[in-house]
């Protein structure tokens, strides 16, 4: 069962601080998410599902217990072997879109392409490929500036999935968004999911955003509440 | 990579133009100031030395009254006679051309012309001991020297002036109440180191001078040429000790005349030409220095303003080593764009300048090596440091940095 999970939390621990000041974040957590899953994580602010999500996305590392992706602990890589993890296997939609914001649509997502050491050409067809399935051909060289959130968050998930990773982590995707533009965004992310296989990981506060997930996670208090299958 | 690094580079680069241009600014500043300024040093300190060489053999100036400063002596003492110079030439054996020297301050006419120029009078060994040559005509001869004739060889820059035409020779000009013929024109030998135009002379023979200009028989002072096979030294003390003999000084006494040494007067002048030199450069060195803080300062403030960027780009996969390899990337570029502009600059501006100033150009590329190296390294260093403090964050803090 565990070899089988592509991402497995083994009583993972993360503490802040230190001494009095010490906050306990996850407090001994076990979770399995498999491949193909599209899952929702909620909680309320505190509940440790952002600090959960930083685990899951090699961006931090527990301070006791095991994470392991696709069975390798991560928490025995260095610096430089979870940025390679991230590079190849990881993609990341931000609340705030975290995009260059001087930098062209089309440039933003040819970024991780870029890190991978991918050609000029092929970088500029996947990237306008990826451009073309979130809706925005002909939008390649405006700048997120010039862009409206809903289509920043657009080219951020195009950023995300051109590089094809094996799971997308979103943090509030639709934290900056109306409901129109979030139900937009959520259905590209369904469509993904689906279409492509990409497992999806995803942290709101929103119940209608979780109802697209296919299972919903609940934190509370550095513990897991609840763990149930929607659909 | 690294020709990835070099196009998000120059994309960087033209993306921001205000900061890149403030801080190749910096670096423009720092590098042409210290080049244009030791070259126009270099250029004046190498006039000097050229001038010092154009002196002739060396040469003593023997005045009346004690020297006072550089060039001057004090008023007072017995003036010299013509019969000093005679008893000169016979007696003292370490001199070669004496020349008695009696010069004023007056104006030449020429038609409607006039000019404000010195005159000399003196005999012909003027011209051999101060190494001057005839460019046409000739000197003055016995007949003339005996008997006080009323003629006069001039310097270059009163021919252009009083007669702007190619052959003056049997021209005449008046000085006071005399009218002087032409008879020789000196070669031109430029600005003295003291900066005077030593071609804006006319020279006549002593007796001349004395009897129709200044009506008296004094003589303002002695020129003599040292022998090549004695030392200035030796020169001076025979001149020296002779002198106090003839004035009837006592051993108590101080001297009443005092001896100058021109060529060493023009080297402690180009001594003080290369002190100069140095102090402008260390000011230049200054300029360097602020030019470094501001290049410093820019960078430092464009490393902490991208944290966020540099969260982005470690989140999507990018390495330490790839962030700082564009950083690193950005401040050579903006450096040696900097340092190529300010060494131009710097060359243009210097050759014009020595041109203005009549210096020679003189390059030093040390000097320009130096600078370049300087700001060049205070932009690497200042662009790469804070970058790799921004790299090594955690990708979250980066992220989170607003």
């Amino acid at each position: 069962m565990i070899d089988s999970a592509l991402i497995a939390f083994d009583n993972v621990r993360k503490v802040y601080g230190t001494g009095q000041a010490q906050v306990e974040a996850l407090a001994g957590i076990n979770l399995q998410v498999h491949e193909g899953e599209f899952v929702a994580v909620m909680g309320p602010s505190g509940s440790g599902k952002s600090t959960a999500m930083n685990i899951f996305g090699c961006l931090d590392v527990p301070t006791s217990g095991a994470y392991r992706f696709r069975g390798v602990d991560v928490g025995a890589l260095d610096r430089h072997q979870r940025a390679l993890l991230r590079r190849f296997y990881l993609g990341f939609v931000f609340q705030g879109f975290n995009l260059l914001n001087r930098t062209s649509a089309l440039e933003n997502v040819e970024l991780p392409l870029m890190y991978r050491g991918t050609p000029r050409a092929e970088r500029h067809a996947r990237a306008r490929t990826a451009l073309d399935s979130v809706g925005l051909l002909g939008w390649e060289h405006h700048t997120p500036n010039e862009l409206s959130g809903g289509q920043a968050q657009r080219v951020a998930i195009a950023r995300a999935i051109v590089a094809e990773p094996s799971v997308l982590f979103a943090d509030e995707p639709t934290g900056n968004l109306d409901t129109a533009r979030s139900q937009e965004i959520m259905e590209l992310l369904v469509r993904f999911n689906r279409e492509r296989g990409i497992t999806i990981v995803m942290v709101t506060h929103e119940p209608d955003m979780a109802a697209y997930a296919s299972r919903t996670i609940k934190f509370r208090d550095g513990h897991v509440e609840s763990d149930e299958r929607t659909h | 990579m690294l020709w990835n690094a070099f196009n998000l580079a120059q994309r960087e680069i033209r993306r921001n133009v205000l900061r890149s241009s403030l801080t190749t600014l910096g670096i423009i500043i720092g590098v042409s100031a210290v080049i244009i300024m030791v070259t126009l040093g270099n250029g004046a300190t190498a006039a000097v030395t050229a001038d010092i060489a154009n002196l002739g053999s060396n040469l003593l100036t023997v005045m009346p009254g004690q020297r006072t400063g550089p060039g001057g002596a004090s008023g007072g003492a017995k003036p010299f006679k013509q019969r000093d110079v005679d008893l000169l030439t016979r007696e003292v054996t370490s001199v070669g051309a004496v020349a008695p020297v009696s010069s004023q301050g007056m104006s030449a006419i020429v038609g409607n012309k006039n000019r404000s120029l010195t005159v000399t009078g003196t005999t012909n060994e003027y011209f051999g001991s101060g190494g001057w040559q005839l460019a046409s005509g000739r000197f003055f001869n016995e007949n003339e020297i005996r008997s006080g004739a009323a003629v006069c060889v001039i310097g270059e820059t009163v021919r252009k002036e009083l007669f702007g035409a190619a052959n003056v020779i049997g021209e005449h000009l008046r000085l006071r109440a005399v009218s002087c013929e032409v008879i020789g024109l000196l070669r031109s030998k430029g600005k003295s180191p003291f900066g005077m135009d030593r071609d804006d002379v006319v020279v006549m023979p002593v007796r001349t001078f004395q009897r129709r200009l200044s009506g008296s028989d004094d003589i303002n002072q002695i020129q003599l040429s040292v022998l090549d096979s004695v030392s200035t030294e030796k020169a001076q003390q025979d001149i020296s000790r002779y002198m106090r003999e003839r004035r009837r000084l006592a051993d108590t006494d101080n001297d009443d005349f005092s001896i100058m040494d021109q060529k060493e007067l023009a080297s402690t002048l180009s001594g003080t030409t290369r002190t100069l030199t140095a102090l402008l450069a260390a000011i230049a060195a200054v300029s360097l220095v602020v030019g470094g803080i501001g290049i410093m300062n820019i960078m430092l403030v464009s490393v902490t303003e991208r944290t966020r960027e540099i969260g982005i780009r470690l989140a999507i996969g990018a390495l330490e080593r790839d962030v700082l390899t564009q950083f690193l990337v950005e401040a050579v570029v903006l450096s040696a764009c900097g340092g190529l502009v300010g060494v131009s600059f710097a060359l243009v501006v210097s050759s014009l300048g020595a041109r203005a100033l009549g210096l020679p150009w003189v390059l030093d590329v040390k000097i320009v090596a130096l600078a370049l190296l300087f700001s060049a390294g205070v932009g690497v260093v200042f662009g790469f440091f804070p970058a790799r403090k921004a790299a090594r964050l955690n990708p979250i803090d980066a992220l989170r940095h607003e």
